[in-house]
């Protein structure tokens, strides 16, 4: 039986429906154009780093016109490539790893697929969307401030961050805004992840008992638990930092402290506070990046291999354990810090322990395949792909997460190649895999599977092309940040590498436009989609695609099965929806 | 489509392999006593990581071949297997706590065993962009510094205090270091402005400089030579110009190089 609910009238008036927008479908979409103009600029700040990494001396005339500061006397200056190194990585990081998979496709597809009608609190929802744009916009203030966007890196290390513009180009102005900015960041993801976490508990549909929910939604929850207990301590270091520029307090410099012969006026603070504020958030931060690539990874794969997803209770278990051990690991991202010895060996242990639940969640997507008639899809093919970058990205944890080998690999490119793998660019595999599934239900259109087909061919390759190599750099001893590798004798082998890298990440680029043109001209001529065009069983494919304004209409879902009841025996389709009546059987 | 993916998976593992076996790209030549431990740590660890990786690309690349639907037929049907689970979670933890006991060995038997009493000790005060290097000359003893009197334009990088006699005879360059070859060497690690790190690849050593700490750390060269001292931490626009001589040599041209250094 199903229950009957109220009808909600779908908003009159192109400002409420498009723009202020209480409902969860548009917000999600309006945090997916946020993610995609973001990863546009972020990308486009990775052209500069690599230009500056393989041709350090070249003189670039027509980008001169464009930068004159940045390129002043011909060749990029090093603190150009600073500010577009540090401007990449925050952007990505925050406006793009943390924004699509969690606030865009979690504010779509969390409550339609627990049953729900909306999130819990629909104008927080709204006013999360519009401080994170706040963010961006104060963001991009600080690409283009005066004096240089902050070259301090992503992890703003202070006291580097917190003395100003004495320290070099762009920690004044730009610096601030940054803080700022990300600050505000804090405020809309708290935000997000109350509404998430209200929404997961209280909203769901009769029978969407919590071991029935999609392997989705529990990564959505569970990092939405994360960036409940995380943002909040960046909140308060980035507080802190903000009062040490402009206040004049002192809690990350200590005294005596000589910059360029000026004393700098302040006492008492201490440089490892900041490190341990930014880690205790940058380190779920990892995770809050990854966890929806696993949910969405698993829900595909179970969907395009026709097969149950393996060890359902061992896959919530694993992301559950993966969320409350990423909370005491991030000490090992100071093991060379000055901290105590003592702490790097229980980081040391903890850090490999969450590699255990990691190992779970790869066996058993193995497992899923295994047995199954796998339907390579573009959504399957970006699934698979992000099963192997993880692997690629994961594994060289072994090593990191030992501050004896971290004494050689600590700040060196393979720390480089290792996070961009795992967080970034498995992370990026999740969110391609998520974009080509739910487009047709988000749009009401197919993509097209050809250029899908090209685009994952070239990006798979692209990225091993990029980031394999830069184990090889890191092996080799170089250090990550600098601007060049010339001024050492025994970085002057790896030049070549550099050159590679450069080559493979601008066709890799280039791939990616192939993606945006098929995006947009399959929102207007894609063909119809169905309500279910792949088959799938969860409660987003049981509406019209695009869903209405109430997603469920005047009926509530009632639901009956797990999310992921595949080619179960004697059934005469290959797949059973989660709403469909149980049968009984003998 | 199946098979191509499949090909591709195997084709990545085996020439990343490849490269690292043939070793193509590759640690500098170890040139310190406690390196031999942490490069032998590394190397297990590096094999144990690629075999896993070897075998989970592989494995991923079979299935995908082996499985590849053609239109008929159905998926198997089952849901979980407790023992294979259990099997491989207890494998894994297995393997990654001894990997864990092992390398906080090592760890502890560098980090904590204290330099023993004859060390030479060196200190290094990093600055935006380059390493100031003080031996305490025949005393023994580092004269005072005060961060007040740090004036580099007099080439008083460090504002020693002409007031304490101890400082007389300290001997000080800049951005060249020398120790004999095959003693135990203590750096007394600081920094004047902002976080730095005192990186020597040959020797695996990598110690961050923390405004407002003094940090020790500790190396005993095997081999005389030259060799560079990296910054491995950011610290502004010139950190990749960070860059640090190691000079190491026998205990004679040691004494010879600081009564050198002395007479300037």
């Amino acid at each position: 039986m199903a229950a009957h609910a109220t009808v909600i009238e779908a908003p009159k008036g192109f400002v409420r429906k498009y723009i202020f927008s209480t409902d969860h479908k548009v917000i999600g979409i309006q945090y997916l154009f946020l993610a995609m103009f973001s990863v546009l600029v972020g990308m486009t700040l990775s052209v500069f780093m690599r230009l500056r990494l393989a041709w350090p001396a070249e003189k670039w005339p027509a980008l001169q016109q464009l930068f004159p500061e940045g390129f002043a006397g011909g060749p990029m200056t090093p603190e150009f490539y600073l500010s577009m190194m540090t401007m990449h990585g925050t952007i990505m990081v925050f406006f793009v790893l943390t924004t699509a998979p969690l606030s865009a496709f979690g504010n779509y597809f969390l409550p339609i697929q627990i049953g729900a009608r909306d999130m819990a609190f629909p104008v927080l929802n709204m006013l999360s969307f519009w401080v994170t744009l706040a963010a961006l916009l104060v963001m991009m203030a600080a690409l283009f401030a005066t004096g240089g966007a902050p070259i301090a890196g992503w992890t703003a290390y202070a006291p580097l961050s917190a003395i100003g513009e004495v320290a070099g180009p762009g920690l004044g102005l730009g610096q601030t805004l940054w803080v700022i900015s990300i600050a505000i960041f804090c405020v809309a993801s708290l935000l997000t992840s109350l509404n998430f976490l209200a929404t997961t508990i209280n909203l769901r549909a009769r029978g969407m008992s919590l071991m029935r929910m999609p392997l989705t939604v529990w990564a959505w929850f569970t990092t939405a638990i994360l960036a409940l207990l995380a943002f909040p301590v960046l909140l308060a270091g980035g507080i802190l930092l903000l009062l040490d520029r402009v206040g004049g307090t002192s809690f990350f410099i200590p005294g005596g402290l000589v910059v360029s012969d000026q004393l700098i006026p302040h006492q008492g603070g201490s440089p490892l506070l900041w490190q341990h504020l930014f880690w205790f958030f940058g380190h779920p931060e990892v995770y809050i990046a990854i966890l929806p690539g696993m949910g969405i990874t698993s829900h595909i794969l179970s969907t395009f291999a026709r097969k149950p997803v393996f060890a359902y209770k061992a896959m919530v278990g694993a992301i559950f354990a993966i969320g409350f051990i990423s909370y005491v690991v991030w000490g090992h991202h100071m093991f060379m810090s000055g901290m105590s010895p003592f702490s790097s060996m229980a980081f040391s242990i903890t850090t490999l322990a969450v590699g255990v639940p990691s190992a779970i969640k790869t066996f058993n997507w193995l497992a899923t395949l295994w047995g199954g008639k796998i339907r390579f899809t573009t959504p399957m093919l970006f699934a698979l792909g992000f099963v192997s970058l993880f692997v690629t990205g994961g594994i060289t944890g072994l090593l990191l997460a030992q501050p004896a080998i971290d004494i050689f690999l600590h700040d060196t490119y393979f720390v480089v190649a290792h996070f961009h793998l795992i967080m970034g660019v498995a992370a990026i595999f999740g969110i391609f895999a998520g974009i080509y599934y739910w487009f047709p239900k988000m749009f009401g259109r197919m993509m097209r599977e050809g250029p899908g087909k090209v685009h994952f061919w070239l990006t798979l390759v692209g990225v091993y092309a990029i980031f394999m190599p830069m184990h090889f750099l890191g092996i080799a001893g170089a250090p990550r940040r600098y601007a060049e590798l010339t001024e050492f004798q025994y970085l002057k082998p790896l030049e070549s590498l550099q050159l590679f890298i450069t080559v493979a990440a601008f066709l890799t680029i280039a791939g990616q436009f192939i993606f945006l043109f098929n995006f947009f001209v399959s929102l207007f001529r894609g063909k119809r989609a169905g309500v279910n065009p792949w088959e799938s069983t969860s409660l987003e494919w049981i509406i019209p695609s695009p869903p209405p304004h109430d997603n469920f209409g005047e009926t509530e879902p009632v639901v009956h099965h797990g999310p992921y009841e595949y080619s179960p025996p004697g059934e005469p389709k290959d797949y059973i929806m989660q709403t469909e009546p149980a049968r009984q059987t003998a | 489509m199946a098979f191509s993916l499949g090909v591709f998976f195997w084709l990545m593992a085996i020439i990343t392999v490849a490269i690292f076996l043939g070793r193509v790209w590759w640690m500098p030549e170890l040139a310190s006593v406690h390196g031999a431990a942490i490069d032998q740590q590394l190397i297990l660890t590096l094999a144990i990581a690629g075999i896993a990786f070897f075998l989970a690309q592989l494995g991923l690349g079979y299935l995908i071949w082996r499985y590849r639907g053609r239109g008929e037929g159905r998926a198997d049907y089952w849901h979980e297997n407790p023992k294979m689970e259990v099997g491989w979670t207890v494998a894994t933890a297995v393997v990654f706590l001894g990997l864990a006991i092992q390398g906080n060995r090592i760890w502890t038997q560098y980090v904590l065993a204290a330099p023993p009493a004859d060390a030479l000790t060196v200190e290094v005060t990093g600055q935006q962009f380059a390493w100031n290097v003080r031996y305490a000359g025949p005393d023994g003893r580092f004269g005072r510094t005060d961060p007040r009197l740090i004036r580099d334009a007099d080439a008083n990088f460090l504002g020693l205090d002409p007031k304490d006699p101890a400082g007389n005879d300290d001997i000080m360059t800049q951005n060249i270091m020398a120790v004999p070859v095959n003693r135990p060497v203590r750096v007394l690690l600081k920094t004047k402005d902002v976080t730095h790190s005192f990186f020597v690849p040959q020797f695996r050593v990598k110690q961050d400089a923390v405004p407002g700490l003094a940090i020790t750390t500790h190396f005993t060269a095997t081999k005389t030579g030259e060799y560079e001292i990296a910054c491995a931490e950011l610290c502004g626009m010139q950190h990749y110009k960070m860059r640090g001589r190691l000079l190491v040599m026998t205990d004679a041209e040691y004494q010879a190089w600081l009564k050198q250094r002395a007479s300037l």
